[in-house]
């Protein structure tokens, strides 16, 4: 694509949306009041006469028509954006054909100076054409802001502090990386990144990610869904279970060199809930490559659950017949369960987990149970006592 | 040597200002420059809620001080200190109870009620409200004798403060338990002179 042509679209782009923003008519900005007004003035919901699927707290299924434009532009615009910066900054510090220099090292680097966050942004290849995320795989809610949700992580590997992340997986080596498939199925062996995915089509998804400690984000990611992959080792009938692992790497993975944790890091689901069709392996997000600090190269999104279910960086992928160890419920029991669904009605011991602050809002929020994606997932818990497998 | 003496005690004390303030002009900075992270509640939060527990680790800090190190210039400050501790302290309940609760009281009675972690810093906040109140010169004289006894409850405060940041957090023990350490290090430097040794030691806040 030539470089000028996109940099002027960025500029349409961006133009529009200062436009739209001094008019106060941007389609994110709509969506916002109408969220104040849902969380902050339960009064006004009946001006807004939710059907009673809504009010069930089906959200994803709400004005499927707009909620797909208007989301999909939206992630249109901040890649445009992203694009633009990007081109600027190569530019400015390499000189003309910044285009060809994304993915060298050298840009990187530089990028990586200049960007104050630490991010090495790299565009992810085949995403062209990708097909924009379609309801029930995208929901109608302003996306966090990228350069949010690169610089603020729980991901103890590389240190306990939200911003240490950014900071400390900057060097993180993710090529080459392969993954071990084993246990319970009939073709064990170990992948080459590459070749996991060769087989299946990119999609993008856009989900909400509930932490356990009552905050939340939108993220459009960009994985494969989980089943197929899993499908194509061929569980046995004794698979209950999927185990994971994250890499255990003391030298490049400080946070590990103190037991914070039981490393390495282990989840797992249920065999039911790993076919679910939301649950994706991640290996990218706003069209990037997964940044090192939201768990490059590979990651896995389970949008229903606390988001330390999803672990990352995943070197080992175990089917079996027993529930897997799992390192937050190892670690404190009373606080964290094997299933870890969000659900408002179920406290965290310390804290409420009745409402959770998008990040970006000054005010809360109600969390949906499933974190609102019930209408596709509560069959998988049908008779289930959800206060006692939390 | 009064002139030079008076100086010197302006001098500290306008370092001691200067040094509780700087703090809560660093986090407003922050504020106005939109530097305070993807979560700005939560930064400020536990900005104010350590910056409390550091200031209640300086003010205990300034009897030791005066006792090992001679530092008997720094004894005018303690008063100076435990109201900046006190007044983080405050701006870390506000923070709390504006921005995460919004003002849902029935959830704070719950919290205090039902979470340990809750329950100990509130105990702490709590602690310190008297000892802000009864801070002046005039509070001094009016109570005498029992002023000693009511300003032994910043031990409370400072083991509630203690307690608070180490159940609140999810796993990584390490820097509340320095913070720990500090205080329970300051607190067994007085078990040499616990009360009925002598009078003017009889003082344990002190």
């Amino acid at each position: 694509m030539d470089l000028q042509v996109c940099i002027g679209s960025a500029k349409l782009g961006l133009q529009l949306e200062r436009i739209r923003g001094i008019l106060g008519v941007a389609d994110s900005s709509l969506n916002g009041i109408f969220r104040m007004e849902r969380i902050g003035r339960p009064g006004i919901e009946a001006v807004d006469a939710p059907s009673a699927e809504e009010r069930a707290g089906v959200l994803i299924h709400r004005r499927p028509q707009i909620a797909t434009s208007e989301v999909t532009d939206r992630a249109l615009y901040l890649r445009r954006r992203e694009f633009l910066r990007r081109s600027a900054a190569g530019m400015a510090l390499l000189g003309a054909g910044a285009a060809s220099c994304f993915e060298s090292e050298r840009a990187d680097a530089a990028l990586a100076s200049a960007d104050s966050t630490g991010a090495k942004p790299r565009r992810l290849k085949g995403l062209e054409g990708l097909a924009p995320a379609r309801p029930p795989f995208t929901v109608d809610e302003e996306l966090t802001p990228r350069r949010d949700a690169i610089r603020y992580n729980n991901f103890y590997e590389f240190g306990t502090d939200k911003s240490d992340p950014v900071r400390n997986a900057a060097g993180f080596r993710t090529a080459p990386w392969s993954v071990a498939i084993e246990g319970e199925v009939g073709k064990p062996g170990t992948i080459g990144l590459e070749d996991l995915l060769a087989p299946h089509t990119l999609e993008e998804r856009i989900y909400r990610l509930r932490c356990v400690e009552a905050w939340s984000m939108v993220i459009p990611w960009v994985g494969i869904p989980l089943g197929a992959v899993l499908e194509r080792f061929e569980p046995t009938s004794k698979a209950k279970y999927v185990a994971f692992e994250t890499l255990l790497d003391r030298e490049q993975m400080p946070g590990q060199r103190r037991r914070v944790l039981d490393w390495p890091y282990r989840e797992g689901l249920r065999i039911d809930e790993a076919m679910h069709p939301l649950a994706i392996l991640a290996v990218g997000m706003y069209g990037e490559v997964l940044p090192n600090q939201n768990g490059a190269p590979l990651r896995l999104v389970v949008p229903w659950k606390y988001g330390f279910k999803s672990i990352k960086s995943i070197v080992r992928i175990r089917l079996q017949e027993r529930e897997p160890y799992t390192s937050w419920s190892a670690s404190a029991p009373r606080e964290y369960g094997f299933y870890a669904n969000v659900n408002p009605e179920v406290d965290h011991p310390r804290w409420s987990q009745a409402r959770e602050r998008r990040i970006g809002d000054l005010r809360k929020r109600d969390t949906l149970p499933f974190n609102g994606y019930g209408d596709m997932v509560a069959s998988l818990y049908t008779g289930m006592d959800l206060r006692r497998s939390f | 040597m009064a002139a030079s003496n008076a100086t010197r005690r302006r001098a500290v004390r306008s370092a001691a200002l200067i040094a509780g303030l700087a703090p809560a002009v660093g986090l407003l900075l922050r504020a106005l420059l939109d530097r305070l992270g993807a979560d700005p509640v939560e930064e400020i939060t536990h900005e104010t809620g350590e910056w409390a527990l550091r200031f209640l680790i300086l003010t205990l800090a300034v009897t030791p001080a005066r006792r090992l190190l001679g530092w008997s210039w720094l004894a005018p400050e303690r008063r100076t200190f435990g109201l900046v501790a006190f007044g983080y302290a405050s701006l870390h309940f506000a923070t709390y109870l504006l921005l995460d609760l919004e003002l849902d009281f029935s959830v704070l009675a719950e919290d205090i009620l039902e979470r340990p972690y809750i329950t100990a810093g509130f105990a702490g906040f709590a602690a310190l409200v008297p000892l802000a109140v009864t801070s002046t010169r005039a509070s001094m004289k009016r109570l005498g004798a029992r002023w000693i006894r009511i300003h032994r409850l910043v031990f409370v405060a400072a083991a509630a403060a203690c307690l608070h940041f180490l159940w609140g957090v999810k796993a990584d023990l390490l820097e509340p338990a320095i913070y720990t350490g500090i205080v329970a290090t300051l607190v067994a430097t007085r078990l040499r002179h616990l009360p009925g040794r002598s009078s003017i030691d009889s003082d344990p806040a002190r």
